[in-house]
């Protein structure tokens, strides 16, 4: 076989194949061998670990108080099947009352959203009213991490019976389950310009509608949910980085103001310092926004503080994610960079979910005082304290222990 | 539109599929280990896609 020059005129390899030779032979078949069967390795390895990730079991102990676990897609056909036909937990009051729904994860990679909503279908009973509780709004955020942002693929908390672990997410839903995203995203029905990875951000794609992209249909089955339900009182729970401007506040939509100002300055009197911020009108997609624009729902929107989201942070370990300390976000603070204080005790886990938990039950309780007619009534929810004092873990409970027909997967 | 989209993502698909039997083809033909070790990294993600793995 005649031997051919390589492209940068050096000597070519023995036994390469070159244009329109046949196989290669000797050294240079064992090599590509080798190299391919690496590359299998490395295949195998990650797609393993991706298909873990993707396809976790996250069991949920349900509360004495859940009624009835229902699917979204009860609500509208054009979800039933998919990866966003997510788990719906109903708590009915022993007394009638207002219908208050409460959304954790939809931005999963704010995880004391996801936490404070689990804390609330394990453990809450509703006295007076209706509470329907949503886990993973955008089920499918919750099987993907950010590319390239090397985010744990998940994260455990200690129990009082062992750990339990959840699926890590992402911000956006996974390109697996709605992809390619356009140039521009033209947000429905506003028609306003978003940036194009918004179209598969759950809180850019409200108020939805029924022949949309997955996350537009996820919305839409959410506004059908609270139009037919006839609910009263909508939050939806986040997490943001200190550099980020709405932070430790309660974003309201012009319904819920006085509703807002009252539960804000209640908390800052008595557990923690949260703002009250306004749904800007003209900013489109965001729930705090459309839902009140297009239901009779009042819509609220809480944030908690966390350091892992935030650009100037170290290593993105679940360590990180967890304690919420990181001392290059502290550096950015003493730089005068952040919008809420960060030192060396940074933003425990604890911290964040209580902020929600103190929040949503505060709010139920100003919502009472505010329409006696229609009360809100919860017990069995820890507050602020109570979760710093125990622990998130000490509220989530043992599936093992518990009657396999209390207990669902998410 | 929901049609669309799912043509337009079929079409990636297709697309994803010929890129990854032409990184397959270079890493074969290649004759420079160099190229076959970029072939093979660069490989892997177009066959995480078409596996619905990543």
């Amino acid at each position: 076989m005649r031997e051919r020059s390589g492209a940068d005129g050096g000597a070519a390899d023995p036994g390469a194949a070159g244009p329109g030779r046949a196989l290669p032979r000797g050294p240079v078949l064992v090599r590509k061998l080798v190299l391919a069967a690496l590359g299998l390795l490395l295949l195998v390895t990650s797609g393993i670990s991706f298909s873990r990730h993707r396809h976790r079991q996250e069991p949920v102990v349900l509360s004495p108080g859940v009624s009835a676990v229902r699917k979204l897609s009860d609500w509208f056909e054009g979800v039933r099947g998919t990866v966003n036909d997510c788990n719906v937990y109903v708590l009915e009051g022993e007394q009638p009352g207002a219908t208050m729904l409460v959304i954790g994860g939809t931005h999963p990679e704010e995880p004391a959203g996801r936490l404070a909503a689990w804390i609330l279908a394990e453990n809450a009973v509703m006295e007076a009213g209706r509470l329907i509780v949503v886990l993973s709004a955008n089920r499918s955020a919750t099987t993907v991490t950010r590319v390239g942002g090397a985010y744990p693929p998940d994260f455990t908390i200690p129990t009082d019976w062992g750990e339990k672990t959840f699926r890590m997410g992402d911000r956006w839903a996974n390109p697996l389950d709605q992809w390619p995203d356009p140039e521009v995203y033209i947000h429905h029905p506003s028609g306003q310009y978003l940036a194009w990875v918004d179209i598969r951000n759950l809180n850019r794609a409200w108020p939805g509608r029924s022949n949309g992209t997955l996350t537009e249909r996820t919305t839409w089955a959410f506004m059908e949910l609270i139009r037919r339900e006839g609910v009263d009182l909508f939050i939806d729970l986040h997490e943001a980085e200190l550099q980020y401007p709405v932070i430790s506040t309660i974003v309201s939509h012009d319904s819920g103001e006085e509703l807002a100002a009252f539960v804000s300055m209640m908390l800052s009197d008595t557990e923690f310092k949260i703002g009250m911020e306004y749904s800007p009108p003209t900013l489109h997609g965001l729930s705090h926004r459309e839902v009140g624009d297009h239901s009779g729902a009042v819509s609220l929107l809480f944030e908690a503080p966390e350091p892992f989201l935030d650009a100037t942070r170290g290593r993105t370990t679940r360590e990180q994610l967890l304690t919420g300390k990181d001392e290059f976000v502290v550096k950015a603070g003493k730089a005068g960079l952040l919008f809420e204080t960060m030192d060396e005790n940074g933003w425990p886990i604890d911290v964040r979910v209580g902020r929600h938990t103190s929040t949503i039950l505060m709010t139920m309780e100003s919502w009472t005082e505010l329409n006696p007619d229609r009360p809100l009534r919860c017990a069995g929810v820890p507050r602020y304290g109570d979760v710093i004092d125990r622990g998130v873990g000490h509220w989530l409970h043992d599936p093992a222990s518990a009657p396999p027909a209390r207990v669902v997967v998410e | 539109m929901v049609l669309l989209q799912s043509i337009v993502s079929l079409l990636y698909y297709v697309l994803v599929a010929f890129v990854a039997v032409l990184l397959a083809w270079n890493f074969f033909r290649s004759r420079k280990w160099e190229e076959e070790i970029l072939y093979v990294i660069v490989l892997i993600p177009f066959l995480l896609r078409l596996l619905r793995l990543k």
